[in-house]
C-alpha cells in the first residue's frame, strides 16, 4: 500500500478540484461522483465535464474520451507482460480497471520482476479511494460557493490543462510539436467562417492532427514508450 | 442521449482499451509510428483543449487571459498542479471582480 500513498496524496486535491469544477460547469453532483466511480480517468473526466458545460453532443464526448484514454491500451499491453503466468482472466480484468498514467508509472518502475494481482489491487484501490472521496468533497464544497467564484472555477479546468501540459513542453520536443500543431488546427477550425463544427469534433480533429504531425516529424529519435 | 448514458458509455470506452491487452493480448507489439502517435495524443489533446477554449471559458476573455498567463508562468516555474490550479482560479476571480 505504501507505494501508492504519493499517488493518493496527489489524486485527492485534484479530485476535489474536479468535483468543484464539474459542479461549476453545471453537472449534477451525483453524476460527477458517478463519473469518478466508473470512469476513473483524470484528464478525460475534466474534459467530459467541460464538454457537458459547453452543451456538446453525447457522441462527441464519448469519442473524445475514447481518443484520450486509448493510450492506456499501450500501458496495459506493457503491464500484461509482467503478470505472473498463473494470473486468471478475471484477475487481469479487475486489475485493468485501475490502469492510469500514475499507477502505470509506479507499477512499471517497481523493482519487482513480476507484478502480482494483489500488488496491483493494493495500488489501484488506494488511488481509486482517494479519487472517489476527493470528488465527493469537491462536489459538497461546490454547492455552497458564490456565482463569481463558480465562474472562476470553470477556468480551473483550463488551469489544470495548462499545469499538465507546460512541464511536458519543457521536457520533450515532440510535446511542443504536438501541442502547437493541435492548437493551430483547433484555432483555425474555431475561427474559420465556412462551416459550423461542434467544439467536440474540433478537439478530436485537432488532437489527431497534432499527434500525427508529431509522430511524422519526430521519427526514430525516441522509441521507448 | 441522457447525461447518465453518456457517462456509462465514457466508462465503457475507457475500460475496454485498459482491459483488452491485459486479458487477451499478452505479447502484442505495435508498429513504432503507431506507438509514437498514441504517445503524443495526450499533448495534442491538451493543446486543442487549451486553445481557443480557455480564452472563452469566462467572460470577458481578458479575465481568462490573465488566468492563462498566471497558470502558464507558475507551471513553467515547476510549481505543483494544485498551486497552478489555485493561482489561475484566484487570478480570474480577482479580474472578474475588478473588470
Amino acid at each position: 500500500m505504501k507505494y501508492a500513498l504519493p499517488i493518493a496524496a496527489g489524486y485527492f486535491p485534484v479530485a476535489v478540484s474536479f468535483g468543484l469544477t464539474a459542479v461549476s460547469a453545471g453537472l449534477d453532483g451525483w453524476l460527477a461522483v458517478l463519473m469518478s466511480l466508473i470512469v476513473f480517468a483524470g484528464a478525460s473526466q475534466f474534459v467530459g465535464a467541460g464538454m457537458f458545460g459547453m452543451g456538446v453532443g453525447g457522441w462527441e464526448i464519448v469519442l473524445t474520451t475514447f481518443v484520450l484514454n486509448f493510450r492506456h491500451f499501450l500501458m496495459s499491453s506493457s503491464l500484461s507482460r509482467r503478470l505472473p503466468e498463473a494470473t486468471t482472466k478475471s484477475q487481469s480484468a479487475l486489475a485493468a480497471f485501475g490502469v492510469t498514467d500514475e499507477t502505470f508509472a509506479v507499477a512499471s518502475m517497481s523493482g519487482e520482476e513480476k507484478l502480482t494481482p494483489s500488488y496491483l489491487y493494493g495500488l489501484n484501490f488506494t488511488a481509486y479511494s482517494a479519487w472517489a472521496s476527493g470528488t465527493f468533497v469537491g462536489v459538497m464544497a461546490g454547492s455552497i460557493l458564490s456565482d463569481t467564484l463558480k465562474q472562476s472555477l470553470t477556468f480551473g479546468l483550463y488551469a489544470l490543462f495548462i499545469g499538465l501540459l507546460v512541464p511536458e513542453l519543457k521536457r520533450t520536443r515532440p510535446a511542443v510539436t504536438a501541442a502547437l500543431c493541435s492548437m493551430a488546427v483547433s484555432g483555425a477550425l474555431y475561427f474559420q467562417p465556412f462551416f459550423e463544427l461542434g467544439s467536440g469534433w474540433m478537439i478530436v480533429g485537432a488532437t489527431i492532427a497534432g499527434a500525427f504531425a508529431a509522430a511524422v516529424l519526430h521519427g526514430e529519435e525516441n522509441e521507448q514508450a | 442521449m441522457s447525461k447518465l448514458n453518456i457517462i456509462i458509455l465514457m466508462a465503457l470506452v475507457t475500460y475496454i482499451p485498459r482491459m483488452l491487452p491485459m486479458v487477451f493480448l499478452k505479447n502484442m507489439r505495435l508498429a513504432p509510428w503507431l506507438n509514437r502517435f498514441l504517445r503524443f495524443i495526450p499533448y495534442a489533446s491538451l493543446g486543442a483543449l487549451i486553445f481557443p477554449g480557455a480564452l472563452f471559458s469566462v467572460t470577458p476573455p481578458l479575465a481568462a487571459a490573465g488566468g492563462i498567463i498566471t497558470s502558464a508562468v507558475l507551471a513553467f516555474m515547476g510549481r505543483s498542479l494544485i498551486a497552478v490550479f489555485a493561482s489561475g482560479v484566484m487570478a480570474v476571480y480577482i479580474l472578474l471582480l475588478i473588470i
